[in-house]
């Protein structure tokens, strides 16, 4: 399952790749990274049909998540990408306009690695 | 003895008559009374003196008296000569005086000549008496008038010293109210001077409150990396341990272990040293300044105030977003500044930047959906640009030159109304509750007294707002 995950925080790179490390080497789990809602967009573009899970952090520098979530869902691509909001602010004006723009979780930080390992094994 | 004592009486009385006139025409009483008692007693001694010497036919004496009284009234006013009025009555005197001197010398020295002209001298005797006796009422006349004048003119001084007095009152009383006014607003200045050292501490607290949420933020992030990379690590161990206890050593695989928890480390490390910076300049900002310039490096402090001041406005408002972009002058020579106060006028700039781009995203915002899609919702990019660079000192100059540090925004901007005022205290155009009004004339102060610096700004309504700080 290809994963996009995107958070402004680098260090999300190491900590994901270590915590997946085991499903990476499996290849049950491919994951990329980037590191704004901009970047996102674009990877998006290039890679049409490819994500079909985004992990997307909501409070980053230009373009929040949720910016990015609702850009998303206006493009509709298709097959529709599951959608998971993460953020540090889990209050409900945040979890209510994630899920009104069409989110389909919401996580707060910091993560449970293995709650999401679980969710994400579910999906598959 | 019928005559002689008609003689004594007369000539008594006409003392008593001459004495009584000088002592009220020269007031004697008041200006000499060594000489007013004799005065009004000369009567006595010449009762006795005509007395004795009529009982002991001293003819001389009797012959002489009118002379006498005569020399005697002339020596008299000749004593009072500084009063004004006696001159008058010296002029009354006068030819009297004169005739009488002349008169006898010459009755004695050239008696044939003094004969042919007899009645010559009876004329000028005559002359003299009525020149003496009209001199004499006209200067009492005179004389009464001025001393009618006088005491009309004591009258005016009075009434113009009461005035004096009075108006003298008025003023000490004008003067002990100014003076109790002065006191009050001397008092009112040091109570308003405390209240505005007292705002000046609240509104330090209160850019602290907005940024309270930030900072968490801030230290939330490492601190979640801290754990998560701690715990990864216990895991990793766990591997090696498991790997190391098998009987064939997968050495590619240890290595890789190996480096992922070196790895891991590092970032632990990393993360903990950022929360620790956070902390640090959170105490740097509530402490009191300490008031002492330091060699600053202003690139640091910018960028650290700009990051706390994002997030904290982040936290607050859930909509808000903006970019977030740093022109630093690298290597940028260190800058002598009270760090603390310069912090504070970073942040109060900073958060003004993203306070006025958030609004102005809030307006765009409130439009409705299609006038946002045709409007430039889109295209609207909430910016805040901090710039550092070093102003060399023109041409010619002698100097060090400056550092000048830039903090625009693309938000609503000011109109000049706001422009003008926007460096007095308590001129806010946040609501009620919102803002202190305090932070720009507080920041300008900082720079301007506190380190002789100048702070400026450039603004177009509803585009930009720029704040320039040029510190030598």
């Amino acid at each position: 399952m290809k994963i996009l995950v995107v958070d402004d925080e680098q260090d999300i790179t190491t900590l994901f790749q270590q915590r997946f490390r085991r499903e990476i080497r499996e290849g049950v789990f491919e994951f990329s990274f980037k590191y704004s809602g901009e970047e996102a967009l674009a990877f998006l573009q290039e890679h049409e049909h490819e994500a079909i899970l985004i992990l997307s952090d909501i409070n980053m520098p230009g373009m929040s998540g949720l910016e990015l979530l609702r850009r998303i869902r206006l493009n509709a691509p298709l097959p529709p990408p599951i959608i998971m909001m993460i953020t540090a602010y889990g209050d409900k004006d945040n979890y209510d306009q994630a899920m009104r723009l069409g989110a389909n979780d919401f996580l707060n930080k910091p993560l449970d690695f293995n709650s999401l390992k679980e969710k994400l094994i579910t999906l598959q | 003895m019928e005559p002689n004592v008609m003689d004594i009486i007369t000539k008594t009385l006409i003392t008593v008559g001459v004495m009584k006139y000088l002592r009220n025409y020269l007031e004697t009483s008041v200006r000499l009374p060594q000489w007013d008692i004799i005065l009004k007693y000369a009567w006595v001694g010449v009762l006795i003196l005509i007395g004795l010497a009529t009982a002991f036919s001293i003819n001389i004496i009797n012959d002489k008296f009118y002379y006498l009284l005569l020399f005697i009234v002339a020596y008299i006013i000749y004593q009072s000569r500084d009063y004004r009025s006696a001159r008058l009555l010296m002029v009354a005197v006068s030819p009297m005086l004169a005739f009488v001197i002349l008169n006898d010398s010459l009755k004695f020295l050239t008696p044939q000549f003094y004969q042919s002209y007899n009645s010559f001298f009876s004329f000028a005797e005559s002359f003299t008496i009525f020149w003496l006796l009209g001199f004499g009422i006209y200067a009492q006349k005179q004389n009464k008038r001025e001393k009618l004048q006088k005491i009309k003119d004591d009258e005016e001084r009075r009434l113009l010293e009461a005035q004096k007095n009075e108006l003298e009152f008025l003023v000490s009383e004008r003067t002990a109210e100014i003076t109790k006014q002065k006191e009050e607003l001397e008092s009112t200045l040091a109570k308003l001077k405390a209240t505005q050292d007292q705002l000046i501490q609240s509104e330090k607290l209160a850019s602290l409150g907005e940024l309270t949420a930030g900072i968490a933020h801030e230290i939330q992030n490492p601190l979640n990396f801290v754990n998560n990379f701690a715990e990864l690590s216990v895991e990793l161990v766990k591997e090696l341990n498991d790997e190391i206890t098998k009987n064939t050593i997968d050495k590619d695989l240890i290595e890789n272990l190996m480096h992922d928890l070196t790895q891991n480390q590092e970032k632990i490390n990393h993360h903990g040293k950022r929360a620790s910076s956070i902390v640090k300049g959170m105490l740097e900002h509530s402490r009191k300044s300490t008031g002492v310039k330091e060699p600053t490096d202003i690139n640091a402090l910018a960028d650290e105030y700009l990051r706390l001041s994002y997030h904290g406005l982040r936290a607050k408002d859930k909509d808000f977003n903006a970019t977030m972009e740093t022109h630093f002058e690298t290597p940028l020579s260190k800058v002598e500044v009270i760090p603390q106060d310069m912090g504070r006028v970073l942040l109060n700039l900073i958060n003004n930047a993203f306070y006025a781009v958030s609004q102005k995203a809030k307006t765009l915002r409130s439009l409705s959906a299609e006038q946002q899609i045709e409007n430039n919702r889109e295209l609207y990019e909430p910016t805040v640009t901090v710039s550092t660079r070093y102003l060399a000192p023109p041409l010619g100059l002698k100097g060090a030159g400056c550092v000048e540090i830039r903090v625009k925004d693309n938000g609503i901007g000011m109109p000049d109304s706001v422009k003008a005022k926007v460096f007095q205290p308590f001129f806010t155009t946040k609501p009620t509750g919102q803002g202190t009004g305090l932070g720009l004339s507080i920041s300008y102060d900082i720079v301007t007294k506190g380190h002789g610096g100048t702070l400026e700004v450039n603004t177009k309504e509803g585009e930009y707002t720029e704040f320039i700080i040029k510190l030598p």
